[in-house]
């Protein structure tokens, strides 16, 4: 039955690549009914640009951040916080201010000017991006297609034997190669519309003049500093993000997983059987 | 320019089991391509020169809009000078007004400034000068002889910290309306007496009803921590703006003749002129 999905299937849907649409798990040996010199398109011209866009502003906006935090390595909740009061925790990492009681004999030197440029700069880019990925996505059917789950693939035992699989550390199949696993499309949602809109929104929370005008955006958080705090915790999960989202694509296969990332296309695995 | 229309080629397409027409035909594919880009681009690049007039028009270009990061540096103010030109910082209650107030951390304080606190800031003044009808010199006395305004406002600073003060003082605005500024004034530029230490903002925050120029905190005198005995506040931006110790401001249309020419002493020190964010 695999056989007549072969090769004009993976072109046809090669945007949305859901190969395994069909509800029993496709045995190893469906793959070898496709050509092994196959290669099939796999990420859409704008997935790729958008993807190593947003890349190159997450590292901008990384280093600048990590920049930012060493002028002040406390975190406090509420309106309000200086060195005078209590902190929520603090880094214990040496700062780039000598006012910071931060316990070290040594103040580092400050980079704040730039990296509060850089740290704008890229943010700008990488809403720019991320409208344009959304509006695409919702447009073209990316999202529907390739990133909202299955229905059966919600279901408690569907997840479950996903999440068994990635504990095991089972390799992905060869349908993976072409179509992201239910946990995967998962996590690039709640990335997508929870993480990012997230860090935009206590973002902008810290700036006087974007709440002078919006002043929820601030108020909703329960204040300045929380907004600091929050946007902290929300830029460590990206980063977590980042290293399982690299860590994959590493256990998956980094050259194959790089160059359809890169190129846009896949091959469909050799060693199928 | 339009070529006779052609049949759709994808009429022409056979079978459902063919790749679909997108995929089959590169040369009709790269043709739509092309046309589509080209559309694009032109009005990508219509529509910035557009936006560039329109932002140059309306004040909405920031003086350190040159280098790398003038793209972004210009996006941001552009976008908040239109978000917030009416708005109005946060103010808190007096509950909310941080105890013990923090000083922060200053460069020394010169010997002008020295000898000026030992005469108890009787002769501080501060000159006003530029695009006005009438330059003039105001004493502590004559500033705190206007009708004094409080706000509760939140100092914050770029590192990270912040606190919230009582800050008691005298509207710019009502300054500027006394030495009569030229309608057309874009820029209010001033000074510390630090000589290293001076700032400007667009008309918009300095006509701001909350754009103070304070000779009181919490109640009493200005502390010299707090940049007693005159800062200028100015709320809706971080606290690197609201300078400590002015003795003289000048209105101007153009911030070229300051400095090096990026609008105050923050960009030449590699920080934003613009610190709304």
């Amino acid at each position: 039955m695999p056989a007549v999905r072969a090769p004009w299937y993976h072109s046809r849907v090669s945007d949305s690549a859901c190969v395994p649409d069909v509800a029993v798990p496709i045995p190893a040996t469906a793959s070898a009914a496709v050509p092994t010199a196959m290669m099939s398109a796999r990420h859409s011209a704008l997935v790729r640009v958008t993807h190593w866009i947003t890349t190159l502003c997450f590292f901008a906006l990384l280093v600048s951040g990590v920049e930012i935090v060493i002028s002040h390595p406390r975190f406090y909740w509420g309106e309000t916080g200086n060195d005078l009061t209590p902190t929520l925790f603090k880094l214990p990492i040496p700062a780039s201010r000598n006012l910071v009681p931060s316990g070290y004999g040594y103040v580092l030197p400050d980079q704040n000017g730039w990296s509060r440029y850089l740290h704008f700069q890229s943010a700008w880019l990488l809403v720019f991006t991320g409208l344009l990925y959304v509006a695409f996505s919702l447009l073209n059917g990316h999202f529907r297609k390739n990133l909202m789950p299955d229905g059966a693939d919600l279901s408690w035992r569907a997840l479950s034997r996903s999440i068994a699989g990635h504990l095991r550390f089972e390799r992905p199949g060869a349908a993976e190669a072409l179509s992201y696993n239910v946990l995967q499309r998962l996590s690039y949602l709640f990335v997508i519309f929870v993480l990012f809109p997230f860090v935009i929104w206590t973002g902008l929370a810290m700036s006087p003049a974007f709440v002078s005008a919006v002043p929820a955006a601030v108020n909703i958080l329960g204040g300045q500093q929380s907004a600091r705090t929050l946007h902290f915790f929300v830029s460590l999960a990206l980063v977590l993000f980042l290293l399982v989202h690299v860590g994959m694509v590493w256990f998956a296969g980094f050259k194959s997983r790089m160059r359809a990332m890169i190129t846009g296309r896949a091959a469909t695995p050799k060693e199928g059987a | 320019m339009s070529e006779p229309s052609k049949p759709e080629p994808s009429t022409l397409e056979p079978s459902k089991l063919e790749p679909s027409p997108r995929d089959s035909s590169p040369r009709n594919l790269s043709r739509r391509k092309l046309i589509t880009t080209g559309l694009a681009a032109t009005a990508g690049i219509a529509g910035l020169s557009v936006a560039a007039r329109l932002a140059q028009r309306y004040g909405l270009i920031p003086p350190d809009h040159g280098g790398f990061y003038g793209f972004g540096e210009t996006l941001t103010y552009a976008s908040q000078r239109l978000l917030t030109r009416h708005s109005l910082a946060r103010e808190f209650s007096r509950s909310q007004i941080s105890q013990p107030p923090f000083p922060n951390e200053m460069p020394p304080l010169n010997d002008a400034f020295k000898s000026l606190q030992a005469g108890g800031f009787a002769d501080w003044r501060l000159s006003v000068s530029g695009m006005v009808a009438k330059p003039a010199s105001f004493s502590l006395t004559q500033l705190k002889s206007y009708p004094s305004r409080s706000q509760i406002t939140m100092v914050q600073c770029e590192e990270g910290w912040s606190y919230i003060g009582e800050w008691i003082g005298v509207p710019l605005s009502q300054i500027l309306q006394t030495v009569e500024v030229h309608p057309q004034a874009r820029y209010v530029v001033y000074f510390s007496i630090d000589p290293d230490w001076w700032e400007s903002i667009d008309m918009a925050d300095a006509l701001h009803p909350q754009t103070f120029l304070t000779y009181g905190m919490n109640g009493g005198e200005l502390p010299v921590g707090n940049g007693g005995p005159l800062r200028l506040r100015v709320p809706r931006q971080l606290g690197y703006k609201s300078v400590k110790f002015i003795t003289h401001l000048t209105v101007t249309d153009s911030l070229k003749g300051f400095g090096k020419g990026l609008g105050s002493a923050a960009p030449e020190g590699g920080y934003a002129w613009y610190a709304g964010i």
